[in-house]
């Protein structure tokens, strides 16, 4: 039965439905379709990540320089048009996934070949990577009337009824379910997380794994760097400050296993939805936003004794793992 | 994580111990620590002068205070990542009680009493509910400064009585501050735990083998649970001095704090993954920042682009040492 209705993911739902209900009791406007459409758009470029994220988790590693490389990247493709306000925007959008994925191809090598702890890696790089903005920049903004109209307007683009930043979140969303699901990639990547030892006996290298995971993410978060500049067509050294942290939290309130191997897509959308839901819903409700750290915060800490409440139950336990206590 | 295949080599004979010592880490680390010294006083002109000196070690002393517990913790093999918030926490608390007139010793009292708190709080879902320790901090990282962020919203607390600045402004003698005095009476408090007495031997254990520690006797658990506690109060003296040397508190301070001090421990010696690493090496990693940055602020580098160096310091520190066991095991084969 669990097989085919994920616990998880439907407790997970079942909150963001009773949260939208409790709002709606008192603010029925917050459910109407278009601002659950405006909700979805404002939360994109968290799903975005969560699912770059839940990748590299899901491998054991984990990834604290999103938001910087996001930010460098953002830069970076607000420089080059404004350098060159004639540059098409699918070559903006592949500069800017190339140099996402380039530095996470960094971090990549890094925990692949010198084998360092990737908590310390991505803490180095996401240093590296805030600094290098500076340094280019020189601290100076990049502000909207010095981008090109074709630059800003991409993002807002309405296809369907929806702006094209929202169609990002969907593609990379059915992508990401394609590619964990029916690829080889996908299944090596559980199979990396669940059991490094057997996943080398079965053939898959365990570090390569965890340097495409690193290379995925980055790639991710080069993308929303490009869609967060030209959304709020703003480009300085601190954009999305501390928002790794938020990333983090959508993959663990989605029930992705810290200690890699357990996760799903649908989690970590999920997971990225209840913030996105809880973000937008404090002004309707008329609690100050300085709420919102906190409120996160909980929301981890909550998950994460959840998750590994529910974990404890499930099976029966054979040989006690030696290396989970390593 | 990755489990890189080990072969154990047996040596013929043992190193002396000169030369053990003079191989450490630590003796390189205080190597570069004399060099950066060398290099700085040529680099600029105001840098040998006993006052500014004394200022630069303002850089160091609050993170190095902290950096010795998390040393254990990072020896024991748990992290905590939410010390800067409990910093901001414990400031609020502070200036919160300032407010309902609390003189000196109460807001003291207040500064370590929240920081135990919330070093309790972080040991008890580490340990009790046996929940990893860097997702956990990552929560109450978010969740301490979340709660300065409701207290102060974008405001501040100001207005500290003139004898809590002691502590951050204070002189014991001629240049010689408070600071640096709580700075030397808790390294050596830490280099005694960690190095003389069984605490500090139980730690090293459960950092090598958590399950051969739990055997042998020792309380896994509980030994954690009281580093969390010594990491918890560090932070509260931390956050007395830094609010006592501000002289203000906003819930943004001591911001990217946490970073700083995992830095200064990897930089000092200690395994990452648990098992190794000394207090005496920590001591002169703290040295080594508060040199570094000192010396790169004279020559007018800004605060973001010291942070470059820091954070490929801590990624070198680690690297290095592996590229080099490469190529020599490349040069044996």
């Amino acid at each position: 039965m669990t097989r085919f209705i994920p616990v998880r993911e439907t407790i997970l739902g079942g909150a963001i439905l009773v949260l939208l209900l409790l709002i709606s009791s008192r603010f029925a406007g917050f459910v109407a379709p278009s601002n659950l459409a405006n909700v979805f758009n404002d939360t994109a470029p968290l799903i975005i990540l969560a699912l770059g994220q839940m990748v590299v988790i899901l491998t054991r590693c984990i990834d604290l320089s999103v938001a910087a490389n996001l930010a460098l990247t953002g830069m970076a493709v607000a420089m080059i048009n404004v350098a060159m306000p004639g540059l098409p925007i699918p070559v903006i959008i592949a500069i800017a996934v190339l140099l996402g994925a380039i530095m996470g191809a960094i971090n990549g090598v890094l925990v692949w070949k010198l084998a360092i702890p990737p908590i310390v890696v991505t803490l180095g790089t996401m240093t590296i990577f805030r600094g290098i903005i500076f340094l280019i920049s020189d601290g100076k903004w990049v502000n909207s009337h010095e981008m090109s109209p074709a630059f800003t307007d991409f993002p807002r683009m309405v296809l369907l009824g929806l702006p094209v930043l929202s169609w990002a979140a969907i593609i990379t969303i059915i992508l990401f379910g394609i590619m964990m699901a029916r690829t080889q990639f996908g299944r090596s990547i559980f199979a990396v997380g669940g059991n490094p030892h057997a996943a080398v006996y079965t053939g898959i290298d365990v570090g390569r794994t965890q340097f495409w995971a690193f290379v995925v993410s980055g790639a991710l978060a080069g993308l929303t760097g490009y869609l967060w500049v030209s959304r709020f067509a703003v480009a300085y050294v601190d954009i999305a400050g501390g928002f790794e942290l938020e990333v983090v939290a959508a993959c663990v309130i989605g029930g992705i296993s810290i200690a890699g191997g357990v996760g799903s897509v649908g989690g970590a959308v999920l997971g990225a939805i209840f913030l996105g839901v809880v973000k937008n819903a404090l002004p309707v409700v008329n609690i100050s936003p300085f709420w919102q750290l906190a409120i996160s915060g909980s929301a981890i800490l909550i998950a994460v004794a959840f998750n590994a409440r529910a974990g404890r139950t499930k099976g029966r336990i054979i040989l006690k793992e030696a290396e989970a206590t390593q | 994580m990755t489990d890189a295949t080990q072969t154990r080599h047996v040596p013929d004979r043992l190193n002396s111990r000169a030369a053990r010592i003079f191989k450490s880490w630590e003796a390189l680390l205080l190597a570069v620590a004399i060099a950066i010294f060398v290099i700085n006083s040529f680099a600029s002109p105001y840098f040998l002068s006993a006052w500014n000196l004394s200022d630069a070690t303002f850089n160091f002393t609050e993170k190095a205070m902290i950096a010795f517990a998390m040393a254990l913790l990072i020896i024991s093999g748990e992290i905590d990542l939410s010390v800067a918030s409990i910093i901001a926490l414990a400031s609020t608390a502070m200036g919160l009680a300032l407010q309902y007139g609390a003189g000196t010793p109460e807001l003291v009292i207040i500064g370590l009493t929240v920081g135990v708190l919330c070093g309790a709080f972080n040991g008890f879902f580490v340990t009790v509910l046996g929940l990893p320790s860097i997702v956990v901090t990552i929560g109450t990282m978010s969740l301490f400064r979340g709660i300065s962020f409701i207290i102060l919203g974008d405001d501040a607390f100001r207005g500290y009585p003139s004898s809590f600045s002691w502590f951050g402004q204070g002189y014991i003698y001629w240049v010689f501050t408070v600071e640096m005095l709580l700075f030397v009476i808790i390294a050596i408090i830490y280099g005694v735990l960690l190095h003389k007495t069984n605490f500090g031997r139980a730690v090293y254990a459960i950092g090598n083998n958590p399950t051969g520690a739990l055997f042998s006797g020792i309380r896994v658990q509980r030994v954690k649970f009281v580093l969390f506690l010594l990491t918890g109060l560090m932070s509260g003296i931390a956050a007395i001095c830094l609010t006592s040397r501000l002289g203000s508190t906003r819930p943004s301070i001591a911001t990217g704090m946490e970073l700083e001090v995992v830095t200064m421990v990897v930089l000092g010696g200690v395994n990452i993954l648990g098992g190794s690493g000394t207090i005496p090496g920590v001591v002169i990693a703290a040295f080594v920042m508060g040199l570094v940055t000192f010396g790169l602020g004279l020559l007018n580098v800004p605060g973001i682009v010291m942070s470059i160096f820091i954070g490929l310091l801590l990624i070198g520190v680690i690297a290095l040492p592996r590229l080099w066991a490469m190529a020599s095991a490349r040069r044996k084969s």
